[in-house]
């Protein structure tokens, strides 16, 4: 198999062309611009298409109309291209489109943006921020490899459940370069996307096809009221919650457990290893998919006889912490180390092994 | 429902085969032209014999199920977005399908003008036919990026000044960017506009067919229920002042971007 030493962010250029991508569309933004480079570099070569959009906008408006080809599509921003992208997301859930939409986190900090680190978009990735309350599965990569897996797995759900899907990286697994193996993985295969438009005369039964996001409005079968599209979208919703992923470590009699995704996961990884070596009992949750949480690794967590989590993320106040309160219903106590931990007090601080160390003794 | 028959008896006769009346809600207001341009893409698509490789793309607005009764592939995009989901369809097919977007001038020239912009700009082998009533009508007559100077609106009660803003001149703008190589305006208000409009319609699906560039073509139509006009009075209107705004003709026709 081949191995090759590459960035993050460029992984996810070498996973579209294992899942058999034939489209992107992006605007230039920091810290992704590897990615959007990539794919200019190659995809025209390939016979494949990448357009540099006018601004976000335009290129999830773009992915929209390439996802209703049934091809296979990609785009991949940060944070101000997220916000900008939001109205189109919300729509791409609602005409049931599946794509892959690339989030790689930089700083968010309110009244002090920053291009380098940090995990500030886990609310608007896990929750929207469109309109009309739709759900997207929300991937969450801590190496180049994984980050390479999780972008063909991105692809395959996608089309499984015709739903946008998100990787939310950061600027640092974006930025981090590791040994990679170039491996293009095998899912079930999937129905034919006969509901495609590509021209009338391309369809099997030469009977037109109409894609909108609207399908009530326009009193469309299969769903030709609102009760009936809501119970779809409904039980689609329930079956997305199945694909739940997690790691996790050290499951025996454990009083501290420390959560963290991404970046600060590799970090407090690191921590909770120093702490074995010492002979400190710590438990270790990474949830993968950030939505569906793994809400059971926690209760599991519990019943194993949790009595405080510690959730890792370089945000201010503590996003993800919301979810880990909420799946722990009381019956611990959850802390949160972030953005003030930072080994400098500058956009180029980091949270560093030996603070996350420092606050799990402190807790124990 | 009169205006719309006293309208389509005087400019043609029968039902082209691409054009199903029975799909969907009939949404059209009394004295509304927007069923007459459906005829016409309709026409068009048939006499280019384009049918099995055209895509339509709408956004929202009154426009929005116009290409809803043409028998051929459709795609529906939020408000605005026409321009880049047509982008994103022809660049996703390999520039093999026609795309084209009926479009407002709300929805093209307002909300959507960084989309088409950046079409004509990026010179994306696509045709965006912009429906050209002088206000947003879907939401009760407010005003639009075209409204005339003086035209009373629910957001001009007093008529469009100068603080306002001016109507916007979306052919003649476009037709000044390297990558649109044929722009024009058309109207519908008598059968010779009909079949001149339908020859601008033509024209530019056939030079994207061509692969020569954008193709960008405006169309004047009536909306009597906004302004509070007979549909009659409305031809008289469109003939006598918004004519005087928005002149018809090409604006540009090239062969070669």
């Amino acid at each position: 198999m081949e191995r090759v030493f590459i960035q993050g962010n460029e992984a996810v250029g070498e996973a579209a062309l294992a899942a058999g991508c034939h489209a992107f569309f992006g605007y230039p933004i920091t810290p992704q611009n590897e990615t959007f480079e990539w794919f200019a570099q190659k995809f025209p070569k390939m016979g494949r298409a990448f357009v540099q959009a006018q601004s976000e906008v335009g290129a999830i408006n773009m992915v929209y109309g390439a996802a209703a080809t049934g091809k296979r599509v990609i785009t991949s921003t940060s944070g101000p291209g997220w916000g900008l992208m939001q109205e189109g997301i919300a729509n791409l859930c609602a005409a049931e489109l599946p794509c892959v939409i690339v989030l790689v986190q930089r700083g968010g900090t309110p009244g002090a943006p920053s291009v380098q680190h940090a995990q500030a978009d886990y609310l608007s990735a896990t929750r929207g921020g469109g309109g009309s309350g739709y759900r997207n599965i929300v991937l969450a990569p801590a190496s180049v490899q994984e980050t390479c897996d999780l972008v063909q797995l991105a692809f395959h759900l996608a089309d499984k459940y015709r739903n946008p899907v998100v990787i939310l990286s950061d600027a640092l697994i974006g930025h981090l370069m590791e040994p990679l193996e170039l491996r293009e993985l095998k899912f079930d295969s999937l129905p034919e996307k006969e509901w495609a438009v590509r021209g009338k005369g391309q369809q099997n039964d030469k009977k037109r096809r109409y894609v909108t996001f609207a399908a009530v409005v326009q009193g469309r079968e299969p769903y030709p009221t609102m009760m009936s599209f809501a119970k779809h979208w409904y039980d689609k919703v329930e079956k997305m919650k199945s694909e739940v992923r997690a790691e996790m470590t050290q499951q025996d009699d454990c009083k501290l457990w420390i959560v963290a995704y991404g970046y600060t996961s590799r970090v407090s990884k690191e921590a909770v290893n120093e702490a074995r070596v010492q002979g400190l009992g710590v438990g270790f949750i990474r949830p993968i998919t950030l939505w569906p949480f793994p809400e059971k690794a926690i209760s599991e967590a519990i019943e194993k006889g949790a009595e405080k989590f510690l959730v890792i993320e370089d945000n201010i106040d503590g996003q993800m912490i919301e979810d880990v309160r909420n799946a722990s219903q009381g019956k611990a106590e959850v802390h949160h180390l972030g953005l003030f931990a930072r080994h400098l007090p500058t956009p180029a601080g980091m949270i560093l092994p030996h603070t996350v160390f420092k606050e799990m003794k402190r807790l124990l | 429902m009169k205006g719309v028959q006293v309208t389509e008896k005087v400019l043609v006769s029968g039902n082209p085969r691409l054009w199903n009346r029975s799909v969907g809600r009939y949404p059209y207001c009394p004295g509304c032209q927007h069923p007459l341009m459906e005829r016409l893409l309709a026409e068009v698509i048939d006499e280019l014999g384009i049918e099995d490789y055209a895509i339509g793309v709408t956004g929202v607005g009154c426009h929005a199920r116009l290409c809803m009764p043409l028998d051929i592939d459709v795609v529906q995009v939020i408000h605005g977005r026409a321009a880049d989901a047509a982008t994103g369809i022809k660049h996703a097919l390999d520039g093999k399908p026609i795309v084209f977007t009926v479009q407002g001038d709300g929805d093209c020239a307002s909300i959507g003008s960084e989309g088409f912009l950046g079409a004509c700009h990026r010179c994306e082998r696509i045709s965006i036919f912009m429906l050209n009533n002088t206000n947003y009508g879907t939401t009760g007559g407010q005003m639009g990026p075209t409204t005339l100077m003086g035209q009373k609106t629910t957001s001009t009660p007093e008529g469009r000044t100068e603080s306002d803003g001016y109507p916007l001149h979306v052919p003649e703008l476009v037709a000044t960017m390297r990558g649109v190589c044929y722009a024009a305006r058309g109207a519908l208000t008598t059968a010779a506009q009909y079949q001149q409009t339908k020859k601008f319609i033509r024209k530019a699906l056939k030079r994207q067919m061509d692969d020569v560039g954008m193709t960008f073509v405006e169309v004047l139509v009536a909306c009597p229920a906004n302004w509070r006009l007979k549909p009659v009075d409305s031809l008289k209107w469109i003939q006598e002042e918004v004519i005087k705004e928005f002149p018809l003709g090409e604006f540009k026709d090239v062969d070669k971007t």
